[in-house]
């Protein structure tokens, strides 16, 4: 089991509230990824969970019983840290038996849980080396393996790719989500990286400022931003924000439109000439300055061919237009 | 990368370095050669480098003059068991210092430094009775207290430094992977900080060996250590140079030697950890 | 960066630390302060009682005891001087390409394995004297006149002798310091043109501080409370010439049996201390952040 719920939690260092207030629940087997930017408190929410720090406020519960005030190590929890945090004096058998060691298991049940996670994570081969001797992605499946043999009732991840280098970070976003599917056990996950959330998880938390934007799947963050901080965040290229009179005509504070969400046709409402265009070949992408709005990101297709100092016209598409109030909150 | 020099270049700066270090070594040379040679010889005018007689005998007359092994025995006991003593005590300060720092952590390690700098003479008297009162005065525990006291801030304060290196989320790891504090200290920081560990031993065994004040002070015999024992063959008046330096050597040989073959750790640990 | 738990652990492991240093500094400190206001002679015993401030207004009065003050400050400040000036001109030769480095700094730090009282007695004796010493035999051999080393400048004979005992701890801190100095940044100190003296500088110098504080502060530490190589050579002579202030409270203590002054001399010299601790600290503490 793996409910974690917290209620009206708060963490202050000193005068600053770096998390006002939060009320989440993360159902038992969910995959859940805060992101925010960085600075937004989604570290320091996933180590008030962990224990690793003390909440000034509120309660932290695990599958119903208060949890608050136990020690990290009585929460059954398990974390991967960013520098994955191996223990370098140790083999990798020691490491991953680790926990197991501290929680007093015969040295038999030892070697068969690790032999089990060696297997799963592929590391069988490498057990009786160092970490010293290991490549990133190796010591990253050896964290993974020291917390998958605590059989924790849910994983902490915080930030564990970033370490890697980019094809790295895919194949092993890959794998996490592979053994979440395996494991079904609840997974909580902190990055800052849009695309990691979007691609791993079942539930967004989308995190500023120490406080919950907007919780949703990934789609229903993506299709109906609560405000213009998630419409800004989520998304790759970032959605066009436009303020002042062309907002206006949609009766709103700000509109927001995807670039993946123009359309280059001739006759648009909107034209402009193209500043800087990256030809992808799947894509292409267009910096256009539109007359009386300013510089639009333009996703087109790969065959467009427009070149810096082009005229073009524009037009957003019909039901894609995200209309935002004063407040910054989406208008119905 | 040490960039390409010339032969002629550093043929000179190897000489040069060279005629630097024999001349900051040469006392000690010349120590160890007078050890060597007959007391006439040893006072010969002009002086001889080396020496056509030379002998043993006056490692043999300080061997037989005084009880070389009991105040060797005794550096050993007091150096290592104060240096011990001061591990035990300073590895859980030093860690709480290092990875639960507070506001006033900074201004602790100052004053622990700070108590270093009472000169000894000025509580001289006082420490003196304390030791008399508590009949400390001439036993291992009173001088291994005293010493260890002694080193304790720069004990601390080189455990702090290498603590410091060790990053904070593989404690944070163990205290997840469910060790409580002293598995954490045990089987985490103290294998990581083994190198500096190490090197702090082995400065503060050399700073406790070379202790010659309150070794001299607080002993009278039975507890005295090399200090003492090299104390009690001063003032010759010319004629004993020779056995001076077998005795002197015979004092300081061990840490010589202990230094020779712990070079990496030690020099890591002269720079008492403060420098990288 | 803690929870409460970890806090209190926390203190629980520093507080044996902090609670021996307490009682180790201030039981003596305080009894110090104690006969620093007493009359306690160990000539006569049965005269007791209260003196006020006598002891201090001896001592301060003395016109020996801004001799000392003097030859202490002299002492701290001319080692600290030595030392920094000779170790990183040698940390500098040491750190060019070298043949038998290794040999070489063992060399270099040997004078660090020697206890005090054989540092003094070798040089006093072997070195120093001015009839069998090596000086004298190399004065003579140019047909001067032997010095008098310990006779006529006994001051700085303890500087040298202590300065030689210092010298590889400061040498081999700075050359540490020097060989982390990465190579990139005086190329590029050279391709902008630099010259040798500019590149050290601009560049070695400002590397080498944090290393130079450390010298200094540690140094300094040990130097305050000098005392086993002036009573091995001088003894604090001829007359006053090299007594020091914790000299002068030894022979108070010593030589004349009187624990009342030799109190209050301590307890000046303890403000003493604390006052170069405080400037001290103040003025480096902040170098020592890593």
């Amino acid at each position: 089991m793996g409910k974690i719920t917290l209620k009206h939690v708060n963490k202050s260092f000193g005068d600053v509230a770096v998390i006002p207030d939060i009320n989440l629940t993360i159902e038992n087997g969910e995959f859940v990824v805060f992101v925010g930017p960085s600075g937004c408190g989604k570290s320091t929410l996933l180590r008030l969970i962990a224990g690793l720090e003390d909440v000034s406020a509120g309660q932290i519960e695990i599958d119903g019983t208060d949890a608050t005030d136990l020690p990290p190590a009585k929460r059954g929890l398990a974390m991967v840290f960013q520098s994955y945090a191996l223990y370098p004096h140790m083999s990798v058998r020691k490491n991953i038996a680790f926990p197991l060691k501290m929680a007093g298991m015969t040295e038999a049940e030892q070697e068969k849980k690790v032999q089990n996670a060696a297997r799963i994570l592929n590391l069988t081969s490498y057990l009786d080396r160092r970490p010293g001797q290991l490549s990133g992605g190796q010591r990253q499946r050896v964290a993974i393996g020291r917390a998958i043999v605590r059989e924790p009732s849910a994983f902490l991840f915080d930030e564990p790719l970033s370490n890697l280098d980019a094809a790295l970070r895919v194949s092993m976003r890959q794998e996490i989500t592979e053994l979440h599917q395996t494991l079904k056990t609840t997974m909580i996950y902190v990055t800052h990286d849009q695309v990691e959330a979007m691609t791993m998880a079942d539930k967004i938390v989308v995190l500023n400022a120490g406080n919950i934007e907007q919780v949703g799947s990934p789609l229903d963050l993506y299709h109906h931003p609560a405000n213009v901080f998630v419409a800004g965040f989520i998304g790759s290229p970032k959605m066009n924000l436009i303020a002042g009179a062309e907002a206006a005509k949609h009766g709103a504070t700000t509109i927001g439109v995807r670039p993946e969400h123009i359309d280059i046709a001739a006759g648009g409402p909107w034209s402009g000439t193209v500043g800087l265009s990256e030809h992808l070949g799947s894509d292409t992408f267009l910096k256009v300055e539109v007359d009386g709005i300013g510089t639009l990101n333009v996703r087109a297709g790969g065959e467009v061919n427009l070149r810096h100092g082009d005229r073009t016209s524009l037009a957003p598409q019909a039901g894609r237009i995200h209309r935002f109030g004063a407040d910054g909150k989406a208008l119905a | 990368m040490a960039r390409a020099t010339s032969p002629r270049r550093k043929a000179l700066t190897t000489l040069a370095a060279w005629s630097v270090a024999l001349v900051i070594f040469f006392p000690v040379l010349w120590m160890i050669l007078t050890s060597f040679k007959t007391e006439p010889s040893a006072v010969a005018m002009p002086p001889q480098l080396f020496t056509a007689d030379w002998t043993l005998e006056n490692y043999a007359e300080v061997w037989q003059r005084s009880d070389y092994p009991r105040f060797f025995w005794n550096s050993v006991v007091l150096s290592l068991g104060s240096t011990l003593l001061g591990l035990a005590v300073a590895i859980p300060a030093a860690w709480a210092m290092a990875f639960v720092p507070g506001k006033r952590t900074k201004d602790l390690l100052m004053w622990m430094l700070s108590t270093k700098m009472m000169p000894a003479v000025a509580v001289m008297i006082p420490l003196y009775l304390v030791f008399l009162k508590l009949k400390l005065i001439d036993t291992h525990i009173g001088l291994v207290l005293a010493l260890m006291l002694m080193n304790l801030p720069i004990i601390v304060w080189m455990l702090y430094t290498y603590f410091k290196e060790i990053p904070s989320e593989i404690l944070e790891a163990a205290r997840m992977d469910g060790a409580g504090v002293f598995k954490e200290i045990a089987y985490v920081l103290t294998p990581m900080a083994l190198p500096g560990i190490a090197s702090t031993l082995l400065l503060n065994v050399i700073l406790a060996w070379n202790e010659a004040f309150w070794t001299i002070i607080l002993t009278t015999t039975k507890a005295a250590p090399l200090s003492a024992f090299i104390a009690s063959f001063s003032a010759p008046q010319g004629l004993f140079y020779a056995k001076l330096s077998a005795a002197s050597t015979m004092a300081i040989a061990p840490i010589l030697i202990l230094g020779w073959f712990s070079q990496k750790q030690l020099v890591r640990g002269l720079t008492f950890g403060a420098v990288k | 960066m803690s929870t409460q738990s970890s806090r209190l652990a926390a203190r629980v492991m520093v507080a044996p630390s902090v609670v021996l240093l307490f009682i180790w500094m201030a039981v003596p400190l305080a009894m110090t302060l104690y006969y620093s206001f007493r009359l306690y002679r160990l000539i006569s015993p049965d005269r007791t009682g209260w003196v006020g401030f006598t002891n201090y207004l001896w001592f301060v009065n003395s016109p020996e005891f801004w001799l000392a003050m003097g030859n202490t400050l002299a002492l701290v400040g001319g080692v600290l001087a030595i030392t920094v000036t000779l170790g990183i001109l040698i940390a500098l030769l040491i750190d060019q390409p070298v043949k038998g480095q290794g040999v070489l700094r063992i060399l270099v730090i040997a004078p660090f394995f020697v206890m005090p009282p054989v540092a003094a007695s070798i040089l006093e004796n072997l070195f120093m004297h001015p009839q069998n010493g090596l000086f004298a035999a190399v004065s003579m051999s140019f047909g001067a006149q032997p010095i008098l080393f310990l006779q006529d400048y006994p001051m700085s004979s303890v500087i040298a002798i202590v300065s030689w005992e210092w010298l590889p701890f400061a040498t081999l801190i700075l050359l540490t310091a020097l060989q982390s100095l990465s190579s990139e940044q005086i190329e590029a100190a050279e391709m902008d043109g630099a010259s040798a003296l500019n590149r050290f500088r601009y560049i070695i110098l400002p590397h080498m501080m944090r290393a130079i504080t450390v010298v200094i502060l540690i140094q300094t530490i040990f130097l305050l409370g000098i005392f086993g190589e002036i009573f091995t050579t001088t003894q604090g002579g001829p007359g006053s010439a090299s007594t020091t202030l914790p000299y002068m409270i030894f022979k108070q203590a010593i030589a004349a049996k009187d624990i009342g002054r030799a109190a209050a001399g301590g307890i000046i010299a303890v403000i003493l201390a604390n006052i170069v601790a405080y400037f001290l600290m103040r003025g480096i503490g902040r170098h020592l952040d890593a």
